[in-house]
């Protein structure tokens, strides 16, 4: 059997790895469109502050990881795929013929139709090459604006900040990651970001950047005009389903698959940031999150290799840590009708939690301000974990939720 | 035989030697907050219950680590953090539906229950007995084990 991957992010390598274990004497081939080894886009901030070297965003540590697994990773771009005759077509004219194909190509990130976005020293920071371009435009005195508040934009600017630049945060929405978070948990992590230092411009729209003198660039904030060194553009991002033009695989905002993971067509499977797969929390959805990339890539792998195996959903969930204040939201936390919810602020000391909850089971959380134990959010709506009279507990007291879930899962 | 951590709560006072055991340990700080091991409080049942990492087989925090930070101890079957490689990303704390994986912020890095080598402190500190180290099949982290396979990613189990 020959099994193609095209999209060497984490999806891709979690998939890889199954079908060496699953399909043994398969041959296996994982396409990555960058040139460096499969890397996590999730470790790049990191890079930026110096914390890690480009090495510590392999995906995989050890030496010949994926030779001795019989994993034949090679460089190349998708340009088309024909599902009549299972070929894939590489961006340089190389035919693929396939037998399973997995895509899992990932997102890109959109530039907005802002004038003077192609202009020398605007970037993205998606990539290794990304990280490269900006370093040098980041650090003490230098004047940087990000474009950009939700969770990507957010996650940089942690990184921006520590490099002692001078950084202005522009959000359209009128709140930090409006996706993400509710009102009350974005104004409170848009007053942090201020305490730190960070100019938070939320409701505002960049009309156009130019170029400026010493290479600088003039951002026009509407009215209001800033000159700085580095334009960094962080306003979300689109799955790489463009080769699928006329293959007939279906794409609405993600490659539509199957609670099996496949597309479709019969032999081609999706995962990861590209696939808009079974929600948990109802219905279908792009999850572009690191766990589900990971779940996605080896579920599909296991249908690929043949064993029959469907896939609960996948949650949304995400950590953030903006400048030192750390966040977590799971699941529905807007809540539902018909539902409820609980909540426990302090604004002054920066902690918020906020339970959601349908009939005897929680569906969504956030968290603002703690570290301890935020998995347990997950594990009591993915499990998903009766309640019972922690319900009404955790009405009352919704910081119990450890409590609740020790009780309801072990014998005490 | 791979041994596992079996919490007996009838028998633990919540004295918190093993939390301050684990941290001066892991951390060389007497500090219950910087303990890998919690003891959680139901003051309605009379109970402590000591909760730590089972070392659980579907690994949700090795899965989920986009670095390759977490690794298996082949003697003890733990999974076991590398402060070197660990980015301070932390999506492994959201990842592990039992909450035993958290980071910290003074070290930038996520920690978790390694059991010690093979020799756990808590085990040893706990006047009561109530934190043993025995043979894998015969602890109570059955149940445990059993929401895990619960939560399992590829299982159809529905709120509905």
């Amino acid at each position: 059997m020959t099994y193609v991957i095209v999209g060497a992010g984490p999806a891709g390598v979690a998939a890889a790895e199954t079908l060496a274990k699953t399909a043994k004497g398969s041959e296996i081939i994982l396409v990555g469109g960058e040139p460096e080894p499969p890397y996590s886009r999730m470790a790049i901030p990191y890079v930026l502050t110096g914390s890690v070297g480009e090495d510590g965003t392999y995906l995989r540590k050890t030496e010949n990881w994926y030779e001795d697994r019989n994993i034949r990773y090679i460089h190349g771009r998708a340009e088309s795929l024909s599902t009549g005759d299972s070929a894939l077509r590489l961006a340089r004219g190389e035919e693929m013929k396939f037998e399973k194909l997995l895509i899992s190509t990932g997102a890109r990130p959109i530039k907005p139709p802002v004038p003077g976005l192609d202009l020398e020293g605007v970037h993205h920071c998606w990539t290794l090459e990304d990280v490269r371009n900006i370093k040098g435009l980041t650090g003490e005195g230098k004047d940087v604006i990000l474009i950009g508040a939700g969770f990507i934009g957010s996650i940089i600017l942690e990184a921006l900040l520590e490099s002692g630049s001078n950084l202005t945060v522009v959000e359209a929405e009128d709140r930090m990651v409006p996706r993400m978070m509710n009102q009350v948990a974005g104004n409170m992590i848009k007053a942090w970001c201020e305490k730190k230092g960070v100019t938070v411009l939320t409701s505002t729209r960049v009309a156009g950047v130019a170029q400026a003198d010493g290479g600088r660039l003039e951002v026009d904030l509407g009215g209001n005009k800033k000159t700085v060194d580095l334009v960094v553009v962080a306003a979300g991002v689109k799955p790489n389903a463009d080769f699928l033009e006329g293959s007939g695989i279906e794409v609405e905002d993600g490659i539509l698959v199957d609670n099996h993971l496949k597309t479709s067509a019969d032999n081609v499977y999706a995962a990861g940031d590209c696939a808009k797969g079974p929600d948990y929390s109802g219905g279908w959805s792009v999850h572009a999150i690191q766990p589900t990339a990971v779940e996605h890539g080896r579920i599909a792998a296991l249908n690929m290799a043949g064993q029959v195996t469907p896939y609960k959903g996948s949650l949304q969930m995400n950590v953030l840590d903006t400048a030192g204040l750390i966040s977590t939201s799971v699941g529905l936390f807007d809540g539902v009708e018909g539902g409820e919810e609980a909540e426990d602020l302090n604004e002054q000391r920066f902690k918020y939690i906020r339970l959601t909850f349908k009939g005897d089971y929680m569906i969504g959380a956030l968290t603002l301000g703690r570290t301890d134990q935020v998995g347990v959010l997950r594990g009591l709506i993915h499990t998903p974990v009766s309640l019972g009279p922690w319900k009404q507990k955790l009405m009352a007291d919704p910081a119990k939720f450890v409590e609740a879930y020790i009780d309801r899962t072990q014998v005490i | 035989m791979q041994k596992s951590l079996l919490m007996i709560p009838s028998k633990c006072t919540g004295c918190s030697q093993c939390e301050l055991a684990c941290s001066y340990a892991k951390e060389e700080a007497f500090n219950a907050a910087k303990s890998r091991i919690k003891i959680f409080d139901f003051p309605e049942k009379s109970r402590h219950v000591p909760y730590t990492c089972t070392q659980c087989a579907e690994a949700w925090c090795m899965k989920a680590c986009p670095v390759d930070a977490i690794s298996e101890d082949k003697k003890t079957g733990a999974k076991i953090v590398s402060a070197e490689l660990c980015v301070g990303c932390k999506v492994c704390t959201i990842a592990c539906p039992f909450g035993t994986i958290n980071y910290q912020q003074d070290t930038g890095k996520v920690v978790k229950c390694d059991l010690c080598g093979g020799d756990p402190e808590c085990v040893k500190i706990c006047p009561t007995e109530a934190i043993l180290y025995v043979n894998a099949d015969a602890t109570g982290d059955a149940r445990m084990r059993e929401w895990a396979a619960k939560s399992d990613e590829a299982s159809d189990v529905t709120p509905n």
